[in-house]
């Protein structure tokens, strides 16, 4: 029921406001409003949740169409409610900030922001792989068109590289999920067994390669993160991409674990290529979003080696890492969308020099960039480190790459956080550029709030994802 | 209730065949119409009884369903009473009734009653198309409403593309019926049978003949189902005839075409399924590449819409090509959202040109979605219903044809089919993002002529109608299966 009410909240809160003649202010007023609600429902989740149980909670059922076995099941385990409550809470972050900034047409606006957060939250609570794919197809829609129509000047480029990108992936993940399920005679994840289809498998794997995005399949990551509204670009870094986490944890590491072994060492080599050439890249980057972009990338392929490394400890710190990196890399876009707005521009030849005088801006940018480079004692390092040392025993080489590309994520790190506050003040950045004001805070501050608490405790997560014998350890653990 | 062959006073079950009949009676009370009423009152007069009729025919195609659990054939086994003609009635008058509606805001002046009078009259052919027992029926059914959709696609005399959408279809139709008149004609002369279940029956089946009678047959229908490569008619008779006619053609030819080739491959030529269910799926594919890419470049919304629906038929075609029962159930569930998008698709499209008073292009929507909200929100649900997006019943449908190829082995269709549909997504995509995403365009010519346009209730009503079953169509697919595998059951699968 609760998960329901989760999905269907901000569905509806959608609807609402498409169909309701509300004013500018009324609208984003009733759009925050719901956005915080769903929040509140979140936690009310979380705090009745027993993490202890290794089975589907908060679940609900109804059939959808019995003939071939599909039904409207959702819930929520462990690792998939904190994705869920990442989901929420830089959903609030990001329509807070459109409320901030005053989108104009805002019905069209605020209505497809909700829409795509109740769509993610479906994703994570999906447990029919049709259903799965309704969401993660429905994911697609508001993207589009909030990338193609509040974007920047390429948007249109952008947005349509990014539907077709994703298209080609998801639709050969309905292929699979057509042939997987009609093959074990029910969709449902939770009866269907495994597969050992390498081609089911791969139609899985590129749809979740496209989403995350892995090294082949990335070319739509820089156009769609920089043309976004950034707080857009928010979410789809943040969070959409942890739709891919979601997949391959729970769809092609639990059903196919044949193909997961067979496979495997290619998925790790592509990952670990990923991480390095993402982390390189982001060195490269002329402006804050095109770093963040692919630091996004890199820290992306991070996760995933984790998720092959056949390792709960993997497992655990790709979960707690998807958090962290959702959080982060949201708030590094809120910041360089705060950053637009007082210079025009996020291009570091063009800015420097922005702490003198900005206190709030100039703290929050470094905490947020200590995070993202993963220094020791962050929640950012405590999920690096669990994947690597996960990793460490599919090969030394994967744990080596890893912590070189921790090393790149410094230099990265620390020429954004450089090229934008200190150095000498460049032509963009006048003198009355103000700092940080309370409602950008208001933003900002929550996401490093959860970001430090995490960071104190990151046991919270790691050791509240799979409980007991998780499935996917018990079926990876058969590898040789 | 099958008749003996020494028929001297066949029984007639007047009940299945009222729809047609109710149809009919519309067509000529329009006519009549047409004479006798003052023009000042004609076009209310011939709307109300059009509409009329094919509410009257969808209610009775529903009793018929209703009191029809088994199959009947009628009248020497040349009619056949079952739910699937019955559904698929149910269809037609729902889509003509759109067809109505929308036809309501278009000002025309002449010809009123007559337009009326062949809609009717077309939607009583299709009726008695899909009902059709033996390759007589079906070839008199099919020349009935063909007839009647030349003169609607003409029927804008003013017009010059719409005299030569006529031409170009009544032409290429005729060829289309010829081939299936011959096709009937070698059938006959390899088994010396008509009736579909006698042709089953019959000996003969090794005959040349009789292989190249059924491809025939297979040829005349694609041509009505628009399916490539037999499609070549279908952009230009689109784009030039009255749109609300267009409208009509694309949902409700289509269904009858699709349905009747299903019915006659699978009721007379089930032992030869491995040669058609080739020949089909080869159409399908054709259809596939060639809808696709050729809406890829198209500017005119219309013609655009048209290669959609041939592309469409292509995936309804792999239904028919996994001659198994779930195909059938693909088939008959497809056709729903299918059906209502397309008429919507084709509404939208008439809006905008009783606005501009032109033809409608990619270029002449731009920006229009912010200023016609429930136009644009309609278009999007229609887009995303023929893409196979969620939360419309296109993405079942496309799950269910899909799901009867792998049933069927296909599983390369499967591939062919997701690849098909991500290229139309570009195109799809194409028409709503020229509406929101490109500014309102600045040109003079896209000013609507004359201050805001009239409203127009009756194709707001046809259009929310189309929204409403294409999004409940996603919501609410258990029922419409079972309404779909019950017709389906009236097939000897």
């Amino acid at each position: 029921m609760l998960t329901s009410l989760l999905i269907v909240l901000p569905l509806a809160g959608a609807l609402v406001v498409w169909a309701a003649p509300l004013p500018r202010e009324a609208t984003a007023a009733l759009a925050v409003l719901v956005a915080l609600a769903e929040v509140a429902l979140w936690i009310v989740t979380l705090v009745g949740f027993d993490f202890a149980s290794p089975v589907l909670q908060n679940s609900a059922q109804h059939e959808w169409f019995g003939d071939l076995g599909v039904s409207y099941t959702v819930g929520f385990y462990g690792f998939s409610l904190w994705l869920a409550g990442l989901t929420v809470v830089v959903g609030a972050a990001s329509i807070g900030f459109g409320a901030w900034v005053g989108r104009d047409r805002a019905r069209a606006y605020y209505g497809l922001m909700l829409f795509l957060i109740g769509a993610v939250v479906g994703v994570f609570a999906a447990q029919d792989l049709l259903l799965f794919y309704v969401f993660f197809e429905a994911m697609l829609i508001p993207i589009y068109v909030l990338v193609g129509v509040w974007g920047g000047p390429n948007r249109i480029s952008a947005t349509v590289t990014f539907v077709i990108y994703t298209m080609a992936g998801s639709l050969l993940m309905l292929a699979s999920i057509i042939v997987f399920g009609l093959s074990q005679g029910t969709f449902s994840l939770i009866d269907s067994g495994t597969s050992g289809n390498d081609w089911v498998f791969l139609g899985f794997l590129v749809a979740f390669a496209v989403k995350a995005p892995l090294l082949p399949f990335h070319g739509w990551l820089r156009a769609a993160y920089t043309e976004a509204p950034p707080e857009v670009a928010a979410l789809l870094s943040g969070v959409v991409s942890k739709a891919a986490v979601y997949g391959l944890i729970w769809i092609v590491l639990r059903h196919f674990p044949g193909p997961v072994n067979s496979w495997r060492t290619v998925v790790l080599v592509l990952a670990a290529a990923g991480l390095v050439y993402g982390s390189v890249l982001a060195f490269r980057q002329p402006d804050v979003r095109g770093v963040v972009a692919y630091s996004s990338m890199g820290q992306m392929s991070l996760i995933v080696l984790g998720i092959f490394a056949a390792d709960n400890l993997g497992l655990t710190g790709a979960i707690l890492h998807s958090v962290s990196h959702g959080l982060v890399s949201a708030a590094m876009f809120l910041l360089a969308a705060m950053l637009i707005q007082r210079t025009g521009t996020d291009r570091f030849a063009d800015l420097g020099g922005l702490a003198k005088g900005r206190p709030a801006l100039a703290t929050i940018v470094m905490v947020v960039g200590m995070l993202t480079l993963a220094v020791p004692g962050s929640a950012n390092f405590a999920g690096e480190f669990s994947i690597l040392a996960g990793v460490f025993t599919q090969g030394w080489g994967y744990a080596v790459v890893g912590a070189v590309a921790i090393v790149l994520a410094a230099m990265y790190t620390l020429r954004l956080i450089s090229g934008v506050l200190h150095r000498d003040r460049d032509d963009a950045v006048q003198e009355e550029s103000l700092d940080l004001r309370l409602g950008e805070l208001a933003l900002v501050v929550p996401l490093v709030a959860i970001l430090l608490a995490l960071s104190v405790w990151p046991a919270s997560i790691t050791e509240r994802s799979f409980p007991g014998s998780a499935p996917v350890t018990s079926s990876s653990a058969a590898s040789p | 209730m099958i008749v003996a062959a020494s028929i001297v006073t066949p029984k007639i079950d007047w009940l299945a065949l009222s729809p047609a009949l109710a149809l009919l009676a519309a067509a000529a009370i329009c006519l009549l119409g047409a004479v006798l009423v003052p023009s000042g009152g004609r076009r209310i007069f011939s709307v109300t009884v059009a509409g009329a009729g094919f509410i009257v025919a969808g209610v009775l195609a529903a009793v018929v369903f209703d009191r029809t659990p088994q199959q009947h054939l009628l009248i020497a086994e040349s009619m056949s009473r079952d739910r699937l003609a019955a559904l698929t009635q149910v269809l037609v008058a729902g889509f003509g009734l759109a067809a109505v509606l929308v036809s309501w805001g278009d000002r025309r002046r002449d010809h009123v009653g007559e337009y009326y009078a062949l809609l009717a009259a077309a939607g009583g052919g299709m009726a008695f198309f899909v009902s059709a027992g033996n390759l007589m029926t079906l070839f008199l059914g099919l020349e009935w409403f063909s007839i009647s959709l030349y003169i609607l696609v003409a029927l804008d005399t003013h017009r010059k593309e719409s005299l030569e959408a006529g031409l170009k279809y009544l032409i290429v139709g005729s060829f289309g019926s010829a081939i299936l008149l011959f096709g009937s004609a070698l059938t006959y002369g390899a088994t010396g049978e008509l009736g579909f279940n006698a042709i089953r029956i019959a000996k003969g089946a090794d005959d040349p003949l009789f292989v190249a009678g059924m491809a025939m047959i297979i040829a005349g229908l694609a041509f009505k189902a628009s399916a490539a490569p037999f499609h070549m008619w279908t952009p230009d008779v689109y784009e030039g005839a009255p749109t609300a006619v267009t409208a009509f053609m694309s949902a409700a030819t289509k269904a009858v075409a699709l349905v009747v080739t299903l019915r006659v491959l699978v009721t007379a030529f089930p032992e030869q399924a491995e040669i058609w269910s080739v020949a089909i799926s080869v159409l399908a594919v054709v259809s596939l590449v060639i809808g696709n890419l050729a809406a890829l470049a198209q500017k005119s919304v219309k013609r655009l819409l048209a290669y959609s629906s041939v592309s469409q038929a292509g995936f309804m075609l792999i239904a028919i090509a996994a001659d198994n029962e779930l195909g059938g159930k693909a088939l008959l569930f497809y056709l729903i959202p299918y059906g209502a998008a397309s008429i919507g698709a084709f509404a939208v499209v008439a809006a905008r040109e009783r606005e501009l008073g032109r033809e409608v292009t990619l270029g002449t929507l731009e920006g229009w979605g912010w200023e016609r909200p429930f136009y644009g929100a309609a278009r999007w649900v229609f887009m995303l219903g023929f893409a196979g997006f969620p939360f419309t019943g296109g993405m079942i449908g496309k799950f269910y044809v899909f799901s009867a190829a792998y049933e069927a082995g296909w599983w390369w269709l499967i591939v062919i089919g997701v690849i098909a549909t991500a290229l139309s997504v570009y195109y799809y995509l194409a028409v709503v993002r020229s509406m929101y995403m490109r500014p309102a365009s600045a040109r003079a010519d896209l000013v609507v002529a004359g201050g805001s346009p009239p409203p127009d209730p009756a194709l707001e009503l046809a259009i929310g109608a189309a929204v409403v079953v294409t999004v409940g169509s996603f919501f609410f697919v258990q029922p419409l299966i079972d309404l779909a595998t019950k017709a389906v059951a009236s097939l000897p699968f």
